[in-house]
């Protein structure tokens, strides 16, 4: 017997996808450790190649045509390493967003292939019939609301929520038209139409249900879509009697759901209250006539920041999105270590959701080699605000906003927030007063304590930090 | 908790020596289910988005759907449909995993502490 022959066992198979199980579980494991995380990534995607390598040689291929599968290995890599390796760091969580879209989109057409392959015939075996109609709803959800969510963080559609008349009713008469195709299919309608209407009513779907929800909920829409995706890939290895995908697929969609849910509360938020896109939506206060909040705003200038700073015996940056947008991290190093040669005690206050993802701000931090235990939780520095002299907000906005803790009808009201407002000096970095990504006005820079500094801000800080070098 | 999850257990046996391939499916899938739930306890903040990033690329799985449904398609379409799918899955797969592995990287081991200037003199 040739070696190929002992490859192509089925039990070779099985014991590989098993393997690879082991590798996927255990690179999870490690993933939620950042001591372990690099491991873990590649880990799993180690066991990655074994599966795949493992289903290539499978019998059940045997008469594939592996031309066509060289073309879409080629074309699926052609696209992917680049756009990984391309991406820059601030714009990380759209391409997610997108990987997990395509993701979804391969379960949909492969479940619409299966369907015409079996000549819409999915009456006589439910059991295929069902995970399949399953994987295509869900599927072309995934899609769509992946590429919405894309589109949202990168600029291409309003980050604000995009209200649709009678939203709610529509979602539910999109879903209904889905599942009712669905049926039609299951009952013996062998008739292609109903399924494209049933991929076609969850593309819509999966569109007007991301469409309403504000761009500072997106990480949780992103991740609620990534388990999504899981489920789709484990109900089309149900029908496809492909254990590596029911195993792989059901475990991303469990832990992708624990992991929402951890993310949601991060947020002080609830998934249900975010997928109902409630956020902003509801908001009451930021039709056009400007800002509703009286006072002043008193902008300032680099010397003048450097000065202030120079005297303080604390200081803490507030980075945020705007940081990331500026690419101002190595910029802030900078000005920190000049700080430090001046003995001021230098902090990061990292809130969990600054940026466009949770985790956003320590990335570019530790990408400017910021050590570690500068980085301080929200839960860490909160009380920490009280003794500290100057703290320098760059580009952050509705994580500092005060309303979450004072007003009762501000839609971010309970939402935890760095009491920035506590310190005695507060400096705002931005580039204008527009309001952040949630569409509400922050009373922070109306504070008479709180200076502006206008301007981009890799640009401003590293003005303060040559001021610095000067006095 | 527990003895559900040793219902499932039972059941993940039995259905495996019924033969019934549906059952021994949704067993597996239901432990899946378990370990899915388990293996995320507690993730700090910092890790929430590469970790979301990586089980993305896990989902990349659906790679292997596209390879065994090609296998026995017919027909222009069906086969072009496949191969726009294996394409998708595969930039879930390579991208997923690379992304992850570059915000990773960013995760530098923080630096030894500064060293006591010159413990000896």
């Amino acid at each position: 017997m040739t070696a190929t022959v002992f490859f192509q066992e089925p039990n070779f198979i099985n014991a590989a996808y098993i393997v690879a199980f082991s590798l996927f579980i255990t690179g999870l494991a490690k993933l939620t450790s950042p001591t372990t995380a690099v491991q873990g990534n590649k880990i799993a995607a180690f066991g990655m190649l074994i599966a795949v390598v493992a289903t290539l040689l499978n019998p059940a291929l045997d008469g594939a045509d592996f031309l066509l599968i060289a073309v879409g290995l080629a074309i699926g890599t052609a696209v992917g390493v680049p756009a990984a390796r391309n991406v820059k760091m601030t714009a990380m969580p759209q391409m997610v967003a997108l990987f997990n879209g395509v993701g979804g989109g391969a379960v949909a057409l492969i479940a619409w292939a299966e369907f015409r392959q079996s000549h819409g015939d999915l009456a006589a075996e439910l059991d295929v019939g069902i995970p399949l109609v399953f994987a295509a709803i869900i599927g072309s959800i995934s899609f769509w609301g992946s590429n919405i969510a894309f589109g949202k963080l990168q600029g291409l559609i309003s980050g604000s929520p995009v209200k649709i008349p009678g939203g709610l009713f529509v979602n539910i008469a999109l879903l209904a038209t889905a599942i009712g195709a669905g049926v039609a299919i299951m009952l013996g309608s062998t008739s292609e139409g109903l399924f494209v209407l049933l991929l076609v009513a969850s593309a819509v779907l999966g569109n007007l249900a991301v469409l309403p929800i504000g761009g500072a909920d997106m990480p949780v829409v992103i991740s609620t879509l990534n388990a999504f995706t899981g489920l789709s890939a484990a109900a089309a290895g149900i029908a496809l009697n492909n254990t590596a995908l029911i195993v792989a697929g059901m475990i991303v969609g469990a832990s992708g759901t624990i992991l929402t849910d951890q993310m949601a509360k991060a947020m002080n938020r609830s998934i249900g209250s975010v997928l109902l896109g409630g956020f902003g939506g509801t908001a009451p206060a930021i039709e056009g006539g400007g800002s509703k909040i009286g006072g002043t705003v008193r902008s300032t200038s680099a010397a003048d920041v450097a000065i202030l700073m120079a005297y303080a015996r604390q200081v803490v940056v507030v980075p945020g999105y705007g940081m990331a947008v500026a690419q101002a991290q190595h910029a802030v190093r900078e000005m920190a270590k000049a700080l430090e040669r001046r003995n001021i005690e230098v902090k990061y206050a990292i809130h969990p959701v600054a940026g466009r993802m949770p985790g956003h701000m320590n990335v570019l931090l530790a990408e400017a080699d910021v050590p570690y235990d500068q980085l301080k939780e929200m839960d860490d520095i909160n009380p920490e605000f009280g003794r500290t002299d100057v703290a320098i907000v760059i580009g952050a906005n509705d994580v500092t906003n005060p309303d979450a803790r004072l007003k009762p009808d501000s839609p971010i009201y309970g939402m935890p927030i760095l009491n920035v407002d506590e310190s005695k000096q507060v400096i705002v970095l931005k580039r204008s007063m527009a309001s952040g990504f949630a569409g509400i006005e922050n009373p922070l820079f109306y504070d008479p304590k709180t200076q502006m500094l206008f301007g981009d801000a890799k640009a401003s800080v590293s003005e303060i930090t040559s001021e610095l070098g000067q006095l | 908790m527990e003895p559900l999850t040793s219902a499932v257990v039972v059941a993940a046996t039995e259905a495996g020596g019924s033969g019934s391939p549906l059952l021994t499916e949704l067993a597996i899938l239901i432990l899946a289910a378990f370990v899915g739930f388990q293996v995320i306890s507690k993730v700090p903040n910092t890790l929430h988005t590469p970790l979301m990033s990586g089980t993305n690329a896990i989902h990349g799985i659906v790679l292997l759907g596209g390879l065994v449904a090609i296998a026995h398609a017919n027909g222009f379409l069906n086969r072009f449909i496949l191969v726009i799918a294996i394409a998708f899955g595969t930039i879930n797969v390579v991208g997923g995993f690379l992304v992850t592995d570059r915000m990773l990287s960013m995760f530098k081991r923080k630096p030894e502490p500064a060293p006591e200037p010159e413990e000896k003199s």
